[in-house]
């Protein structure tokens, strides 16, 4: 079985090498055969690959103890669900996974693209091919997931294997790989045909639009993941934060900055011809930073909470980076002249120039993430002391970018094209401006004093005022011509442009995340060793412990604190916070307590036991909430992005556009 | 001035006043990485600055007093007393043997003073590549995720 896995990867390996001379030589000598085999040997990689992948996941599932990868990451008692995930729950099989994504994407891609693009599409197969040769590589000849275990040369197995950390048995965390993984695969695609055109020196934004909702869908895949691996922290490992700026969340939030400013300024090429050339390093720097991401989790480079285990692949990523990034940079400044911008900028205050600065703003921040991420490994090379950067460092940089970022996401959408009058500027800013004073006002006057919490919170009311502003002001206009009403006209309003009214949902999903990290400074601490019958005061809570148990469940040893929780006086019930130590394992995990309410988290974690006496933390989180609030608003308002818009058909009839009483949703 | 001077002189003002952000917090906000014997070396120098020292915690050497916990840290032979004083509690996998890392800084009484914490069961590590099928002990861990360490979370 197994050699059956090798082999296919093997083969797999030998087409994906053919799919890039086919097509490069088909389209060179002009020969549609050749570059049609080449499209073929596309899909025939993805069989392969679903063929050494399902082998993979059959014998993790069956549990066969022979092969290294299952016995090491599964065990027999282990669920069927959390056997699957072992798949990607480990070094060699989520290289597998990897490619299993990218021959997927890549099978989708020439499936969905065959009948256009027909000059673009060879090289968008060579590129995409090549990638996936350089992981075949890893998959077959570096790290195979189809290495069994021997004993001088005889093949054993081990009665049982390993397991999964118990940690990392919990849902979101099930699903947090495969949708970073599906984040930084995907971005190979809109990669891909931009190097095409610009190979092809074909004219025009045609890769744009192509690769509109690729990127859009694979920033949401990421994001999403990002955020939860994010409340997977917050719910499972007790200490009750979300973000710490380790090396591997930094690796996941790198191309999602970049791709968030390629996003917005892919926006100036459409609409203003502009910004061409940028557009090209932002879409291959993101790539690139993919990669990037996932040489960083997995050569061991730099020590992380995350580490997997530490291997010999680094070198394999340096290479294939170093060999891209020359050959991407050698293709722009060589076709340079066929990336000249059609337009000129006019004025400071100008949705052009709040783009411009959107960029900068935003790639800073990518450049300083990076450099606070990798300062251990330059300080070491450049002054022989291994410096790391604390969390502190990182939050002094990004909190004013983000609060920036935050200010232009309000001031942006509504700037006009080319210059704004002063006429426009009052009209839009106006009630938005004054009502923030007011929000930063009343805050200082009822006794807050941290000055970012209070920029923030302003800065998040003078958005969001913008935010409704447009879309009240939109549905109106729509109520007064066809009198459906505010809601339906709201709705029309969207359907009509979804890619504008879809986008300021997306930045009131930004607007209330950052509403809850202005929760922060806030937060209160309690920790404290209590006794049966002993009092614990957090905040405005008193937690006072009814009963310490403790009992054995086969696989884990548990410790259960009783609680009757009550806030000024009034009771709120009870709250019982546990400790598992799985045994096999040697690992503890928490079981937190929490009453999540839109206002406050109340977050108590079982420490600690000696003898009778229990350490218990006891934090609340004002405001926390919001931030899943808007991680979920922002999904939505992507999702909306993505429903195609009205307008673009409507405009070809706006004679009938009084009579429209039908409206028809337009189906996609 | 005119419209290429306005923007370079806002661009200027953003990306100078983050890269003092950037150079002014990097006094303040870093961790030294550094061996037992190097600590020794480093004089008086490492009684300011903050320092991440790692070694095997010493066999019995654990000892639990009122506001902290005291241990030798053992690292190519070299011993360090040190005194965790932090507020969290200790994580799990902190016990006798135990691979430890610990934040804080040198006293002028020799003794290393901790804030932080981590610490990871040394028979948890993944096997290495080629080891044998019989030292893959079931039960045995591999270092997939390391311990929660909680304290550096």
């Amino acid at each position: 079985m197994e050699n059956v896995g090798a082999l296919a990867l093997l083969l797999a390996f030998c087409i994906s090498l053919y799919a890039i001379v086919a097509s490069v030589v088909g389209r060179l000598r002009n020969r549609p055969f050749l570059t049609l085999s080449g499209e073929r040997a596309v899909l025939g990689v993805w069989v392969l690959i679903s063929t050494a992948a399902g082998i993979l996941i059959y014998s993790l599932m069956t549990g066969d103890m022979r092969m290294a990868y299952v016995a090491s990451h599964t065990d027999h008692g282990m669920p069927a669900f959390y056997k699957f995930s072992a798949w990607w729950g480990g070094q060699e099989g989520s290289l597998l996974f990897w490619s299993w994504i990218l021959s997927t994407y890549a099978a989708v891609v020439v499936v969905t693209s065959r009948g256009k693009h027909r000059l673009l599409m060879p090289w968008v197969v060579a590129i995409i091919s090549s990638v996936q040769l350089f992981f075949l590589t890893l998959n077959a000849f570096v790290v195979s997931p189809f290495q069994v275990l021997a004993l001088d040369k005889v093949i054993t197995s081990v009665p049982n294997g390993m397991g999964l950390n118990p940690l990392l048995q919990y849902w979101a965390m099930v699903i947090h790989p495969p949708m970073l993984y599906l984040g930084y695969v995907g971005f190979a695609v809109p990669f891909a045909f931009a190097m095409a055109s610009l190979i092809a020196k074909a004219p025009g934004d045609a890769w744009i639009h192509t690769t509109r909702r690729w990127t859009i869908v694979t920033w949401l895949f990421q994001g999403t993941g990002i955020m939860l691996g994010s409340a997977w922290a917050y719910h499972v490992l007790g200490w009750g934060g979300y973000w710490m700026w380790d090396p591997v969340e930094n690796a996941s939030l790198l191309p999602w900055l970049a791709a968030t400013a390629f996003l917005h300024s892919v926006m100036m090429q459409e609409k203003k011809g502009m910004m061409k050339v940028w557009n090209m390093v932002l879409i291959a720097g993101t790539f690139f930073l993919c990669i990037y991401g996932t040489f960083l989790t997995r050569s061991g480079i730099i020590s992380s909470v995350h580490a997997f285990a530490e291997s010999p692949i680094g070198k394999y990523f340096v290479g294939f980076l170093a060999i891209g990034i020359a050959a991407t940079v050698w293709l722009i400044l060589d076709r340079l002249q066929y990336l000249k911008s059609d337009a000129e900028l006019e004025s400071v205050v100008s949705r052009e120039s709040s783009f411009l600065f959107n960029n900068l703003i935003l790639l800073a921040s990518c450049f300083a993430v990076l450099w606070g991420t990798m300062f251990p490994v330059l300080s070491e090379k450049f002054s022989a002391e291994k410096i790391s950067l604390d969390a502190v460092w990182f939050n002094r940089l990004m909190v004013p970018i983000g609060l920036f970022l935050l200010f232009l996401t309000g001031v942006g959408p509504l700037f006009a094209w080319r210059r704004t009058s002063m006429e426009s500027l009052r009209k839009n800013f106006q009630w938005p401006g004054v009502g923030m004073l007011v929000v930063v006002a009343a805050l200082f006057i009822g006794g807050m004093r941290y000055p970012y919490s209070i920029i923030s919170l302003g800065l998040c009311f003078f958005v969001a005022a913008t935010i409704l502003m447009e879309f009240i002001r939109g549905s109106r206009a729509i109520n007064e011509k066809t009198n459906i009403g505010l809601i339906p006209a709201m709705i029309e309003l969207t359907h009509r442009n979804t890619r504008r009214y879809g986008g300021y949902l997306v930045h009131m999903g930004i607007v209330l995340m950052f509403i809850g990290w202005s929760g922060h400074p806030f937060n209160q601490t309690a920790v404290g060793e209590v006794n049966k019958g002993d009092v614990l005061r957090v905040g405005s809570y008193t937690l006072k412990v009814l009963d310490l148990t403790q009992g054995d469940h086969g696989d884990y040893q548990w410790d259960t604190a009783t609680l009757d929780v009550s806030k000024n006086g009034k009771s709120l019930g009870i709250l019982e916070p546990t400790r598992r130590f799985y045994k096999i394992a040697q690992q503890g995990t928490a079981e937190v307590a929490l009453r999540t309410r839109l206002n406050e988290d109340l977050y108590i974690n079982y420490a600690a036991r000696e003898g009778d006496k229990a350490t218990l933390q006891a934090y609340v989180f004002p405001l926390v909430t919001w931030i899943w609030v808007g991680t979920v608003v922002l999904i939505f308002g992507t999702f909306v992005c993505l429903v195609p818009s009205k307008v673009a058909r409507s405009w070809a009839r706006t004679e009938v556009v009084d009579v429209k009483k039908v409206n028809v949703p337009v189906k996609a | 001035m005119n419209k290429y001077g306005k923007f370079a002189v806002l661009m200027a003002i953003i990306v100078g006043s983050l890269g003092f952000l950037a150079y002014s917090g990097i006094q303040g906000n870093t961790t030294y990485y550094k061996t037992i014997t190097e600590l020794r070396q480093m004089g008086d120098g490492a009684k300011v600055r903050h320092v991440r020292v790692g070694g095997d915690v010493e066999s019995n050497s654990i000892v639990h007093a009122a506001g902290g916990v005291m241990f030798n840290l053992v690292q190519d032979k070299q011993t360090l007393r040190v005194s965790y004083e932090g507020r969290d509690p200790l994580p799990d996998t902190f016990r006798d043997g135990a691979q430890a890392l610990a934040d804080g800084r040198l006293g002028p009484d020799g003794v290393f003073h901790a804030q932080e914490i981590q610490a990871k069961c040394a028979s948890k590590y993944a096997p290495k590549p080629g080891m044998a099928p019989d030292q893959l002990q079931p039960g045995a861990k591999p270092a997939v995720v390391n311990s929660p360490m909680r304290s550096s979370l």
